[in-house]
């Protein structure tokens, strides 16, 4: 009896056996779900070429160097009607970034306190808060920016804006705010304001250091606070008040002076921030409840005060769970911003839609601003893939 | 050291007075403390400021008469265009005669979704087929064609094109955000690849940006002498967006069953595709249920988009009638607040049925 | 085992005073009518079926719980609502729990040097040496930067011994520490309580584990429905329990 000295028997190729043998089969799968895909996407993209061709629209992205002839009025660069296409564009990116930045600050501010309110022993306050989230979480956002819209166009007309202390005016053109005029001397409060903030980084460090040489602690919030804020009030009360506001003033016919917020901004701006504040008051709240009460009364059996307990074991833990949610809502937030053009607020969306009716060039302009969007969303992963990472709590 | 208790005999008192009962809940609840006191107090202002000032517009000095916006002539809210209007809200440009067609479809929805959903019902073998059948027999009843009158799309408007979009966007992006799910998970690279990009694209960028694909674009990527209807268009784009987020909450499912339970089918036998329909996906779809409830409500909320491109929905009706000559300037927020009422009566109940339904099914795996 | 008396003081001061006591968890009566004395050096065991109050007793100790009618004088502190008696009592009290409840984003180290330096106001090195002293009495030293997560739960619950003990107690409470662990880990953590026994320090605990009673127990009291039933020294307890409920109960958990 001859021993075959290999272990595997030799079969008879077949070509059956690409398809049984579990290696090869997976490679077919691919290889045939690729090619598959290649040939939808030929069939689309010759589609398009010949319907573009048949429709007489060019193709390119080298509109962006067209003028554009259109207006832009609430801006934060330079712009004029014979400004380029592209530099529409791009003020639209920032009209959308800072309606973004605007909202993601008071809809954090708003959702935290409510949040935390909604934990509150007290029973009324804690259902109003929830009434209010139940109700503003069920109701569309569009309808919401819509509404504050038009409550905001139905305010009086300039001639009888409706005053705050005689310095902000609300019309229905929007909200006149004073603006700040830097005399000379300016530089020298505002400088006092940035030493103050390194100052009190810097004492926030040392304080530290000497608390775990000696043990003793300084009231740092207190210092921060001077350092911060009253430091240089009083350099500028010294100094004769070189910064200025200029408050607007009703003139004839019109405010004079001061600058003005388009009502679209501020209802974007509201019904964004509302809106997401009442799904961040959620993530508080569920976060701060993920921290079981076993680890409050080991603190308080240790004797650790209610606010060292919040600072150095409550909220170090609830953030972790806060923060990846938070940032889904603020990424959220931005994109829900895109809704702008629904009430005429020039945000990226709404310019690239003016544009791609004047230039006919209408996958380049949305393939822009999905870039626009996509470049957002993959930043915002990845902070949050490495803040996961960071703050993963160490196991077995 | 050596007591023996003289009193166990089961005595036991009720406690003192001001702890328990209305009383004691008063005290621990609103007035424990002195920032609590001054919160119950600030609440109770605020519910003055508030209620009393509602309810007498909303309800006590409204109008409910008239015909046009001149006839509402209190200081209260203006409700005179509910009844002329109401079927316009509910039912957009669709003729009259057909509403029956819309209410049987609904009123079908029911039964279709608890064959889905409830394993034991009478006649469980014609429900199934009725739920699958169900897309097809909604879409003949609201477009006609086969001896109902036909009705183009274009009529469709209201509320009733809200949950026509919602519904048709989820009940299809379930399959879609299934295979997604599964092509995420998958060992192949070129699939896990494809499926990624997919799913990360969608999510990444807003609804509004696909609905302008859904409008201006699609149509370029069809052969010439091949056009879609816009409501078909629309509907595929927010299927394809439904489907990338159904896809994480089903995600989420397949993650939450046990290896075991992948490696029982193995050894069973059972192939890939099987171990799937059989063991894997019924689990993984009851624990995602709260999930793809929540993106239900969010897809639904969405649907509210359309008027951006042109279509009529509730919201956009009530934007048609505050710009009319006739009711101008007169029922802004009341046409806002019926639209939002709308929508609120629907989320918020689905939202409390699918929390309940969450502790439900919670309890069931214990 | 017989445990050498050598550590009870003869003159023995009360450190713990219950007189009265009544707790009731909405209508409940989870408490009632308690007396209890505890003396420095004291080791009191306390048992009975889930539901007796139990728990709920030694955590109105610390002020974990808050009692209704009654009064716990502890060290000369009576607790009330004053947040001044309470922080007193609790710098005297160390308690360690039934789910460990270490803090999991801390190491061992920082575990029990987070009190000494917030609020004893230690510098950090004079902590971190306290620390370490009390990590060695508790036979782990070299799980010092671990995180609780990297450590099984016996170490977990020495550590959390260790932590109580870094602020030096006078009195320290036992909420059912080894009911979460596994049964090989049970003995390790015992262990570490008798050593502590043998310090002389005042222990009330509450436990399942009889043998551990008959080692280091002065008085073992039975507790149910809220009220003792039955003290005694150890011997005369497990040998001659005198009411109905008391033979009950023994004959169920030494069955085995």
């Amino acid at each position: 009896m001859a021993r075959n000295g290999k272990q595997t028997q030799s079969k008879a190729f077949r070509l059956i056996n690409l398809w049984t043998d579990e290696r090869s089969r997976g490679l077919i799968f691919q290889f045939a779900l690729v090619l598959g895909l290649f040939i939808f996407i030929a069939f689309i993209v010759s589609n398009t070429i010949q319907n573009l061709k048949t429709a007489g629209m060019a193709s390119g992205y080298d509109f962006i160097f067209d003028t554009a002839s259109f207006d832009i009025n609430q801006r934060l660069i330079e712009y004029s009607s014979t400004s380029t296409y592209g530099r529409a564009i791009i003020v639209g990116g920032l009209n959308t970034i800072v309606v973004a930045i605007f909202g993601i600050f008071a809809s954090t501010v708003i959702g935290f306190i409510a949040g935390i309110l909604r934990l509150s022993s007290n029973f009324l306050i804690s259902r109003l808060v929830s009434v209010y989230v139940e109700f503003i979480r069920n109701v569309p956002v569009l309808l919401q920016i819509i509404f504050w819209w038009v409550i905001l166009l139905a305010l009086p007309k300039v001639r009888q804006s409706l005053s705050i202390g005689d310095s902000i005016f609300l019309n229905n053109r929007g909200v006149r705010l004073p603006s700040p005029i830097f005399e000379d001397g300016s530089l020298l409060v505002l400088s006092a304001f940035i030493i103050g903030i390194l100052l009190s980084l810097g004492i926030k460090i040392w304080s530290k250091r000497r608390q775990e040489l000696t043990g003793e602690t300084l009231p740092v919030g207190i210092i921060s606070i001077i350092l911060i804020v009253v430091l240089p009030v009083l350099i500028y009360k010294l100094s004769g008040q070189p910064i200025g506001l200029e408050t607007p003033v009703r003139g004839k016919f019109n405010l004079r002076g001061g600058f003005n917020v388009t009502p679209e901004f501020v209802a974007l701006w509201l019904a964004l921030s509302t809106y997401t504040a009442a799904f961040i008051s959620e993530i508080v709240r569920s976060g701060i409840l993920s921290v079981s009460t076993g680890q409050k009364e080991a603190a308080r059996a240790l004797g650790l005060k209610q606010n060292i307990t919040m600072k150095k074991i409550v909220l170090p833990q609830a953030l972790r769970v806060i923060i990846p949610p938070l940032t889904s809502q603020y990424l959220n937030l931005t994109k829900n911003s895109s809704l702008a053009v629904a009430i005429g607020y020039q945000d990226i969306v709404s310019i690239g839609d003016t544009v791609l009716n004047q230039s006919g060039r209408v996958l380049e302009v949305i393939s822009i601003f999905m870039v626009f969007y996509l470049t957002l969303s993959l930043i915002t992963s990845a902070f949050m893939n490495w803040y996961n990472k960071k703050i993963k709590l160490v196991e077995r | 050291m050596n007591t023996t208790n003289l009193n166990y005999s089961g005595k036991s008192r009720p406690p003192p007075a001001n702890t328990v009962g209305i009383v004691g809940w008063v005290r621990a609840n609103l007035f424990s403390g002195p920032l609590n006191t001054f919160l119950t107090f600030f609440s109770c202002y605020l519910l003055w400021l508030i209620i009393p000032p509602l309810l007498d517009w909303t309800v006590f000095s409204a109008d409910f008469t008239g015909n046009v916006g001149r006839d509402c002539t209190t200081e209260g809210a203006c409700w005179a265009w509910l009844d002329q209007r109401i079927a316009q809200f509910l039912y957009g440009f669709y003729p009259a005669e057909a509403y029956w067609r819309v209410n049987l479809t609904i009123l079908l929805l029911f039964p279709a979704l608890a064959y889905v959903l409830f394993d034991n019902l009478p006649f469980s073998a014609y429900g199934r087929w009725f739920s699958v059948a169900y897309p097809f027999i909604a879409a003949f009843l609201l477009v006609g064609g086969f001896g109902l009158t036909g009705i183009t799309t274009d009529k469709f408007g209201g509320f009733m094109l809200n949950l026509v979009a919602g519904l048709s966007g989820i009940i299809l992006s379930l399959p879609i955000g299934i295979l997604l799910a599964l092509g995420r998970q998958s060992k192949l690279p070129a699939i896990r690849i494809l499926s990624v990009t997919f799913i990360e694209f969608i999510r990444g960028v807003p609804l509004i940006t696909l609905l302008f694909v859904a409008v201006i674009i699609l149509q370029l990527f069809l052969p010439p002498d091949v056009s879609l209807d816009q409501l078909v268009r629309v509907m595929i784009m927010i299927t394809l967006f439904a489907s990338a987020y159904m896809a994480e909450v089903i995600r989420g499912g397949l993650q939450a069953i046990p290896n075991g339970q992948y490696e029982a089918g193995q050894a069973m036998g059972l192939s890939y595709w099987q171990s799937m329909r059989l063991i894997i996906l019924p689990q993984a779809l009851k624990i995602s249920i709260p999930g793809i409830v929540n993106t239900f409500i969010g897809l639904f909320k969405d649907t509210t988009l359309v008027i951006i491109i042109g279509l009529f929905d509730i919201l956009g009706q009530a934007r048609v009638l505050q710009t009319n000559p006739d009711w101008m300037g007169k029922v802004d927020h009341e046409t806002f607040l019926l639209a939002a009422i709308f929508f609120f009566i629907i989320c918020f109940s689905i939202s409390r049925y699918s929390i309940n339904l969450e502790k439900r099914l919670d309890t069931n795996r214990e | 085992m017989a445990r050498s008396k050598k550590n009870q003081p003869k003159t023995a001061k009360n450190v713990i005073e219950i007189t009265a006591l009544n707790k009731w968890f909405g209508n409940f009566h989870v408490l009632q009518d308690i007396d209890l004395t505890v003396s420095q050096g004291e080791k009191i065991i306390i048992c009975g079926p889930s539901g007796s109050g139990k728990s709920t007793l030694i955590r109105c100790i610390n002020r974990l719980e808050e009692h209704q009618e009654g009064s716990i004088i502890v060290n000369g502190t009576e607790l009330s609502h004053d947040l001044k008696d309470i922080d007193a009592v609790r710098s005297e009290v160390g308690m360690v729990f039934q789910s460990f409840n270490l803090f999991p984003h801390l190491t061992a180290l920082e575990n029990c040097t987070l009190a000494l330096i917030w609020v004893r106001k230690r510098p950090k090195a004079e902590a971190e040496a306290v620390a370490m002293e009390y990590l060695e009495r508790v036979k782990i030293p070299e799980q010092a930067q671990k995180y609780p997560g990297q450590l099984s739960g016996g170490q977990q619950q020495r550590v959390a011994i260790a932590r109580s003990l870094c602020m030096n107690p006078k009195i320290m409470l036992f909420d059912e520490p080894t009911s979460a662990l596994d049964p090989e880990m049970i003995k390790e953590v015992l262990d570490t309580m008798i050593e502590l026994a043998e310090t002389g320090m005042t222990m009330l605990c509450v436990t399942h584990e009889m043998g551990f009673a008959k080692t280091v127990a002065d008085r073992v009291i039975f507790m149910d429905e809220g009220q003792i039933v039955e003290e005694n020294e150890p011997n005369k307890f497990f040998t001659k329990p005198k009411h109905e409920r008391t033979k009950l109960f023994l004959s169920q958990i030494l069955a085995h």
